[in-house]
């Protein structure tokens, strides 16, 4: 146990290393974009004097280094600075949309996940068969369209010819819970279709790979039944690789939603993402980026941790 | 009295023609259909042993596994009946083999290490066919485990059982996939090669323990090998198979001792080679000094303190189990693993420790044949590309006259030049280490290493692989640095031996000396470890083996406290 605590504890602090190194790069990549707030914020019509000034107060004087340290301070204990272009507090204003994301990849994540692993299992149970055929050609077919796209095809039938879910996805403080499943379920589908096939293809290529070991032989030659061979002795085989490119679609469901929440208007993080990148507002960037790199980390260290952990030569040492 | 009514001939199995195909992909050709098994018949009795023995491709795997009707990669059987327990299995479908799998008859695994699964306990996997058939409660299955562990002389055998298939040693392993085996009382077991993998020390004890657990079970078993010695200690009845095809069944007793058929008699008397030892030269060709090795940045000491001589035109044998450091000391004498400590003499100059700081002819004139001659050449590349590239490199020679020097060189295999245009993989497997062999030969060396070179070859085309080397080696005058685990071939070859156990040469001298006793304690627990033919020679041996086992414990033991000790 103590080998697989050491292993944990090593990739975590992997991990806090490179956030410090990727919180690095945005702030460097912030500073490095043209462009001025002051003039942003004054307009084209500022004196000299008052664009001076209001450098002198947003700090943007100081050395890189320190208004770094000022920053990342700030963020490791939950002050995040205040949005440029608003002036209002960003840590208050992003609690509500990270909520609102989470809400969302949340859903998408417990009807994708499993139903990949399914489709998958199916897949190697019927494989080269017209079963596992199908399956893997819806499944690339959907990844291949556009989100965009398939965004609209389902709100051109669900929302406009049958109206059975709205095309907007509007979610409010203290909507109850149906209504806000029913809200997010046209997005929910959306993301779902993105990120099925990925998973589904490697849990086919992951168990496929274990099949060919004896130890399967083995477990046909008791009798086991062709799906308990898969579930039992192939899966668990199997389930590294699997967790890995699980974690890697949950990341992207918290990351990659940009575009599906602009279509569907959902007040999630992507959205005040676009929204304060177009208005330049460097911190809000700032802010929004290390929280997705966060996310990113933290997803691939889980995915590391529950592939040592599911290593029973790790688990169980000589 | 029940013992001599049961004698009338209990049938069990009865194989009646059987026919097996498979469907092959020849890469760039059509699907074509190939026979496995032509036309096999074989009835076993309730209880007995029936030894299957063949070299690779005689389709003995083949017919035991259709004993269950279960047919590797696009095996098919297309012919025949297979009447297990009075009835035609091949008529029961996939249901039917599935209710007779792992319960009427279960199956041994050559590589247990790999028929395990990793990720489940030991005792979940040895009672799960018990269960899923519902001859037993989960309790009974579990007591009757622990029960045969005993029986197959286990250690801890109450909780061995906890254990993940890493945490047991190989032999180990094999013990327990035959308690698997045995724990749901088949009436039939297929063993194939189980002890095959396992080092000959290691062998000697699973053997051991499978031929009693088969006595007292009264169980059947079909054991599937290639080593007739082997075959000969725990079988009632021998059936020889060639290309599958019967060659010949009988009797052990008959089969060892009086073969009617030209193929058995040609492997019955396999070891035939001779080869007259010399005496050692003046000043020996190759000279290993006190050589230390070791992995991972001097963590994992691989070699100690080792010191051989090789002459001119002789053979060195190396023989030890695996990780003995035998290859190892090979790595070190060609440079691959630098030593740390010690000195490499060749034709009376030091060798550089490194191979990257070795002149183009110290590299020439050492070189090297491995055990999978498949992956040792390059499958893109012609038989006669691969011989004469030694001769380009090294001297240079090109055209016409590099076509004439691969004609003689494939005419001193005993191959002929029609194979120069050939591709490996259009070779069988002796075919392929012979061009291994004018691979070295073209460098005109005064040493070859050969590194287990007729381990994965099927016995008759190793002692044709062995002939053919001593018959250069008279031609040529090549010194040969020949490792082995096997002690057969070391008697053949050998003009001098090293053994050698845990990075130590243990025993080293002329061939006469090093076999003649009184032996150390490890040559001697490995020279009587080595299975001979004849019927009866396991039950003779197994009370020294077994002491031998527990000086070598005493003896592992005082090297630990004397590392320690530093």
């Amino acid at each position: 146990m103590n080998l697989v605590l050491r292993l944990v504890a090593q990739r975590v602090a992997l991990g806090l290393l490179l956030l410090l190194a990727v919180s690095v790069l945005i702030f460097a990549g912030t500073q490095i974009l043209p462009g001025d707030v002051a003039q942003a914020i004054l307009g084209q019509s500022a004196t000299p004097e008052s664009l001076a000034n209001l450098r002198e107060q947003l700090g943007v004087n100081d050395p890189a280094f320190v208004r770094y340290f000022h920053w990342l301070g700030g963020a490791v204990t939950g002050d995040l600075g205040t949005a440029m272009s608003s002036g209002q507090d960003i840590a208050t204003s992003i609690k509500g949309r990270l909520w609102n994301t989470l809400f969302l990849a949340f859903w998408a994540a417990i009807v994708a996940v499993p139903l990949a692993i399914i489709l998958g299992l199916i897949a190697v149970r019927y494989r080269n068969g017209w079963v596992d055929k199908l399956i893997s050609g819806l499944a690339l077919a959907s990844t291949s369209f556009p989100e965009f796209f398939i965004g609209y095809l389902l709100v051109y039938f669900f929302a406009v010819k049958w109206q059975i879910f709205p095309a907007i996805s509007t979610v409010y403080d203290g909507m109850p819970f149906g209504e806000r499943m029913q809200a997010i379920a046209l997005p929910a589908a959306a993301l779902t279709l993105a990120v099925l096939a990925h998973m589904m293809r490697m849990t086919r290529a992951a168990i496929l790979n274990v099949m060919q070991s004896a130890y399967v032989e083995t477990a046909e030659l008791k009798g086991l039944s062709a799906f308990a061979v898969i579930r039992k002795h192939a899966f668990p085989n199997a389930i590294a690789p699997i967790i890995n490119v699980v974690m890697l679609n949950l990341a992207y469901l918290i990351v990659g939603v940009v575009v599906v929440e602009v279509i569907f208007v959902y007040p999630g993080m992507g959205q005040y993402l676009v929204d304060h990148v177009t208005k330049r507002d460097v911190p809000v960037v700032q802010a929004v980026g290390l929280i997705f790199a966060a996310v990113y980390v933290g997803l691939n260290i889980i995915a590391d941790i529950a592939a040592i952990v599911a290593n029973p030569r790790l688990r169980h040492p000589k | 009295m029940v013992e001599v009514v049961k004698k009338g001939g209990d049938t069990l199995l009865d194989i009646r023609n059987l026919r097996i195909e498979a469907t092959v992909y020849p890469p760039g050709e059509s699907p074509k259909n190939i026979v496995l098994v032509h036309d096999v018949s074989l009835t076993l009795e309730k209880g007995k042993v029936l030894g299957l023995i063949g070299e690779s491709g005689a389709g003995k795997s083949t017919i035991g596994l259709s004993s269950m009707g279960y047919g590797r990669g696009g095996v098919r059987i297309t012919g025949g009946e297979v009447i297990l327990n009075g009835r035609d299995i091949l008529k029961g479908g996939k249901e039917g083999f599935r209710k007779l799998r792992g319960r009427e008859v279960c199956y041994v695994a050559q590589s247990a290490a790999a028929a395990f699964n990793p990720a489940h306990r030991l005792m979940d996997q040895v009672v799960e066919a018990t269960l899923l058939h519902g001859t037993a409660t989960r309790a009974e299955a579990e007591k009757r485990a622990v029960a045969l562990f005993k029986k197959l002389s286990l250690p801890n055998p109450e909780t061995i059982g906890e254990r993940f298939p890493h945490q047991v040693s190989g032999g180990q392993l094999q013990r327990v996939m035959t308690a698997m085996a045995l724990c749901s009382e088949p009436d039939l077991i297929v063993f194939d090669e189980p002890t095959t993998a396992l080092d000959v020390t290691t062998q000697i004890d699973v053997l051991a323990a499978i031929k009693d657990a088969i006595r007292d079970t009264h169980v059947a078993a079909l054991y599937i090998t290639h080593d007739l010695a082997v075959v000969a200690q725990v079988s009632d009845e021998i059936m020889v198979l060639r290309h599958g095809r019967l060659v010949e069944w009988g009797g052990t007793r008959q089969i060892i001792k009086e073969p009617r058929q030209e193929y058995t008699k040609a492997l019955v008397s396999m070891h035939d080679i001779e080869h007259a030892e010399q005496k050692p030269g003046a000043t020996p060709l190759l000279s290993v000094r006190n050589v230390t090795a070791a992995y991972g940045g001097g963590c994992i000491k691989v070699l100690k303190n080792v010191s051989v001589d090789i002459y001119p035109g002789q053979t060195l044998a190396v023989v030890g189990e695996s990780g003995s450091g035998k290859s190892t000391l090979a790595r070190a004498i060609t440079g691959l693993l630098p030593p740390e400590q010690g000195t490499v003499t060749f034709d009376g100059r030091p060798l550089a420790n490194r191979l990257a700081d070795r002149p183009k002819e110290d590299l020439r004139q050492l070189q090297m044949i491995y055990q999978m001659a498949d992956v040792a050449m390059n499958p893109r590349q012609t038989v006669g590309t691969i011989i004469g590239r030694p001769l380009e490199l090294y001297f240079g020679i090109k055209g016409r006259e590099r076509d004439k020097r691969v004609a003689e060189l494939l005419d001193a295999i005993e191959m002929g030049k029609g194979f120069s245009d050939r591709y490996p993989a259009e070779l069988s497997g002796g075919q392929k280490q012979r061009v291994c062999i004018a691979r070295s030969l073209a460098a005109k060396p005064k040493l070859i290493i050969c590194d287990e070179v007729t381990s994965a070859l099927d016995p008759l085309v190793a002692n044709g692989i062995l002939k053919l080397l001593l018959n250069l080696q008279q031609h040529e005058k090549v010194a040969y640095l020949f490792i082995t685990h096997d002690f057969a071939t070391v008697r053949s070859i050998a003009d001098s031996i090293g053994v050698m156990y845990r990075g130590e040469v243990v025993r080293y001298g002329a061939k006469s000396k090093v076999l003649m006793p009184p032996f150390d304690a490890y040559t001697g627990l490995l020279l009587s470890s080595v299975p001979e033919m004849r019927p009866g020679w396991l039950d003779e041996i197994r009370s020294s083996v077994t002491a031998g086992f527990a000086k070598m414990a005493e003896m592992s033991d005082e090297g630990i406290s004397l590392a320690s000790g530093h």
